[in-house]
């Protein structure tokens, strides 16, 4: 019987965690980026295209990408119209960061930082692989350009990540890449 | 023991339940507060504080609806055929959807804006913009109806309109789509965009009394892609702001093309400047083509007139009429605060709103602070006509509205939010998510110079799960949210007509003293008019036959109609001759390739038939009138071609003489 109660508060407490971390922090997060509460990533659709969000969050090696994105309050708008472009890292190159690098962008206090970076990976507009150019540059969410380049067929981005794989979705597309992208420090 | 665990279990398992359940996302349901019904509610049988005119896009129409009730009240045929009220279909209300094409049955109608005076909303008129056939409609008051529509030559694409100064000395028609102008060859090839493509505005006087347009002058300007506007106000008085993308001029796959730069353009024009040169006679005489379309009340008819003029000048000859000011990625928005020193531009694709000063851009143009000039007009330097930048806003700014309190809130569509923020420190204040995909946004009298701040409506394209699905298409919806207090209060949705672009609000008590009840009978100058039942006759002209007929609770008259025959051309001019709020007549006839007719008490409608074979043709009233309405409808005998039927008509009795088997 104990060992029950105390299961149960065990799930009790991470309910409550979970609730502070949620709909708590609300109220002082007016005055960031993403909206606050959830959108159309919350309407049951089993039957349209998946969007981007739901692209990203299907892919078995996006775990970071989608953890990241959940942080960053950016499902909402990426469940959207868009058209979005939405260039994403696979864990592995996540893990090509120096360490700690990741954990340190999750934490709250780094959401702004985690949202620029994650801002740097989407453009508006859906570009399929072909469309893109050598040297062409495209303006990102977050504000900053990413560079084009064509080397031996295959599409790099600021010569530092390499488009892998890419898959259509409902409001644009995804590019996989194996790197991270990292936006130009602030002047 | 056993009892007590089993309490206790249950017990926990509560107090899991209410923690998950306080753990649901705060999205559509939890959004709203208890306090928000009460704050939408209006009793049956009372008024709505607000009057909502809302643009109701493909539609072509704009629909009316109370708030903060959300409740609809009227759709204004504007520039699409409404069968329901014989618009478009009537011979009354057909020239009012002619153009130099011809007649054009359907618009999209983008943004709604009300006239003013002194900066404030007066209640007289709302404008309109045709959006594919650029058109300029001006819509009364107090008859809700569109009296006239003026067509806009060198234009393809009215979107940036219909704007107005703020005495509504103008109402202002920018073209979206940049083409050849009228009187040159338009047949060159796509690709000489930068060559060939002109972009033109359009500034149309309206008549301070009866409102009437008029292309006072257009001006010439490079090929670029003119999206919204709004005027200066107080010291910016004699501005008008224009957002422009595509200054890449790019003909082709603009998703792309038309992204490319940093920075597209605001352009500042001094209208005032423009009427001097004007004055001194330098605009250009230009051939054109464009119909001119006024609706008269005293004859319930319209009439259209094809114009054949315009004057032009080529803003490159005169560099002291208008300015580009940079404004980042492919700004949309063009909004100008209440004091009119603050311009807000929302690119976009921007991750920034650049706010610029009337001031600063003053002193920038008086030392030629320029950085180049983008075919011939200025360019003034981004930095020097700049107050500040709202930082990370949020994604996709498009639209800015003002509380007149020193608080602008801005709609954005890819983050799907409003966001209120302040205009001098340029902090976010408030943000607020909506459902979903949020365009265009409205306050009362948000971009006057006073505006009555008590609601914010957000206008969204995609509704998904909001509302009972209805197969592939969904209503497109507002939303309306208190802002009387710091935070925005989500209070009500409402579904909407067609797609809202542009709305406007203003307190119904400048407008619901003015509306018209009845039309006066001794007023109606309609040539075909019977303001009596003893004026009503049927004349036969060659094929033309001319029923003037009446309709009173509840009788046609006449009501018994032959010797119409194979190859005739009926016109049913039907008056309503009652003079009472409320009681229109419908008129319609079996198998008429047409519309019904919906006549107003003491107007005078025609609906134009051609039967097209020997029969019997029941017409009735179709707008339930009275005890009697089902009484209310008689027959048109219709003979063969050559027949030898005599033209008989009557009311209450036979002609010819009852059990009469025919004329064989």
């Amino acid at each position: 019987m104990k060992q029950i109660i105390k299961l149960l508060s065990v799930i009790i407490v991470s309910a409550m965690v979970s609730c502070n971390t949620a709909p708590e922090t609300k109220s002082d997060s007016t005055t960031e980026t993403a909206a606050p509460a959830g959108g159309q990533e919350n309407v049951s659709d089993d039957v349209s295209q998946k969007d981007v969000a739901k692209v990203a969050v299907s892919s078995k090696d996006h775990t970071t990408l989608v953890a990241a994105l959940k942080q960053a309050e950016l499902v909402t708008a990426l469940s959207n119209a868009g058209p979005f472009t939405v260039f994403a890292p696979t864990n592995a190159a996540f893990d090509k960061l120096p360490a700690g690098t990741v954990e340190g962008l999750m934490k709250d206090d780094k959401k702004e930082n985690l949202q620029n970076i994650l801002q740097y990976h989407v453009t508006l507009s859906a570009l399929d692989a072909t469309s893109f150019t050598e040297g062409q540059v495209l303006g990102m969410v977050n504000g900053d350009n990413v560079t084009v380049n064509i080397k031996d067929g295959k599409v790099m981005l600021n010569n530092s990540a390499t488009i892998v794989a890419s898959i259509k979705a409902s409001n644009g597309i995804v590019h996989v890449i194996d790197g991270v992208l990292l936006p130009p420090a602030k002047k | 023991m056993k009892a007590i665990q089993l309490k206790n279990i249950a017990l926990v398992s509560v107090v899991v339940l209410l923690g998950m359940g306080g753990c649901k996302p705060k999205n559509a349901a939890s959004a709203v507060d208890a306090g928000a019904a009460a704050k939408a509610y209006v009793a049956p049988g009372k008024y709505d504080e607000f009057y909502n005119f809302v643009s109701g896009g493909f539609s072509g129409q704009m629909s009316v609806y109370g708030l903060p009730s959300g409740r609809l009240l009227r759709v204004i045929p504007v520039f699409s055929v409404d069968p329901e009220k014989g618009w478009g279909y009537s011979e009354e209300t057909k020239p009012m959807l002619n153009t130099s094409h011809g007649f054009v049955p359907w618009d999209d109608l983008h943004h709604t804006e009300l006239s003013q005076t002194n900066g404030e909303i007066d209640g007289r008129w709302i404008f309109a913009n045709g959006n594919n056939t650029p058109r300029i409609a001006r819509v009364d008051l107090s008859t809700f109806r569109t009296n006239e529509i003026i067509e806009i030559p060198n234009s393809a694409g009215n979107h940036s309109s219909p704007f107005i100064t703020e005495n509504t000395e103008y109402v202002v028609a920018g073209t979206r789509f940049s083409v050849p102008p009228d009187n040159v060859n338009g047949d060159v090839p796509i690709n000489t965009y930068k060559k060939n493509f002109k972009g033109t505005i359009s500034f149309v006087s309206v008549d301070k009394t009866s409102g009437n347009m008029k292309i006072a002058f257009q001006l010439l300007c490079p090929g670029v892609n003119f999206d919204l506007s709004h005027a200066g106000k107080g010291p910016s008085h004699d501005w008008m702001f224009f957002s422009c993308y595509n200054s890449e001029q790019a003909n082709t796959l603009l998703e792309v093309n038309a992204s490319q730069k940093d920075k597209d353009f605001i352009l500042a024009v001094n209208w005032k400047k423009a009427e001097e040169y004007l004055a001194q006679g330098k605009a250009k005489k230009q051939s054109v083509k464009y119909a001119h379309n006024v609706y008269d009340e005293k004859t319930h008819s319209a009439t259209s007139t094809i114009e054949t003029e315009v004057q032009v000048l080529d803003v490159k000859d005169f560099p002291d009429i208008a300015y580009f000011i940079p404004c980042p990625k492919s700004p949309h928005g063009c909004d100008v605060d209440p004091t009119g020193e603050y311009i807000v531009g929302s690119g976009k694709l921007a991750a920034l709103i650049p706010v610029f000063s009337y001031t600063k851009l003053q002193a920038a143009i008086a030392a030629k602070d320029f950085i180049g000039n983008f075919g011939g007009i200025p360019v003034v330097k981004y930095e020097s006509a700049l107050y500040g930048e709202v930082k990370k806003p949020g994604l996709g700014p498009l639209h800015t509205e003002f509380d007149g309190k020193g608080n602008a809130y801005t709609s954005f569509f890819v983050s799907s939010e409003i966001v209120k923020w302040n205009i001098k420190d340029l902090k976010v204040l408030d943000r607020v998510p909506t459902y979903y995909s949020i365009g265009h946004l409205c306050i009362p009298g948000g971009d006057s110079r006073k505006p009555n701040a008590k609601y914010v409506i957000a206008y969204n394209k995609i509704t998904k799960d909001r509302y009972l699905p209805t197969g592939p298409e969904l209503a497109q919806s507002a939303q309306l949210f208190d802002i009387s207090g710091d935070k925005m209060q989500l209070i009500l949705d409402f579904p909407t007509i067609g797609e809202p672009h542009y709305a406007q609000a203003v307190s119904a008590d400048l407008i619901k003293t003015k509306s018209v009840k009845i039309f006066k009978i001794e007023d109606n100058f309609n040539p075909y008019v019977s303001k009596g039942e003893g004026q009503t006759k049927v004349v036969r002209t060659g094929n033309r036959v001319d029923v003037n007929m009446t309709a009173i609770r509840s009788h046609l008259a006449p009501d018994n109609i032959e010797g119409i025959k194979i190859g005739d051309e009926v016109y049913f001019h039907i008056t309503n001759l009652e003079q009472d709020w409320d009681v229109p007549h419908g008129f319609a006839i079996k198998g008429s390739v047409n519309a019904e007719l919906l006549i107003m008490p003491g107007e005078t409608q025609t609906l134009k038939w051609v039967p097209d074979r020997v029969g019997m043709f029941p017409m009735y009233c179709t707008d339930f009138c009275s005890a009697l309405h089902q009484e209310m409808s008689g027959y048109v005998r219709v003979s063969p071609a050559g027949s030898n039927t005599k033209l008989l008509f009557s009311t209450g009795k036979n002609l010819p003489a009852a059990d009469s088997t025919g004329t064989k």
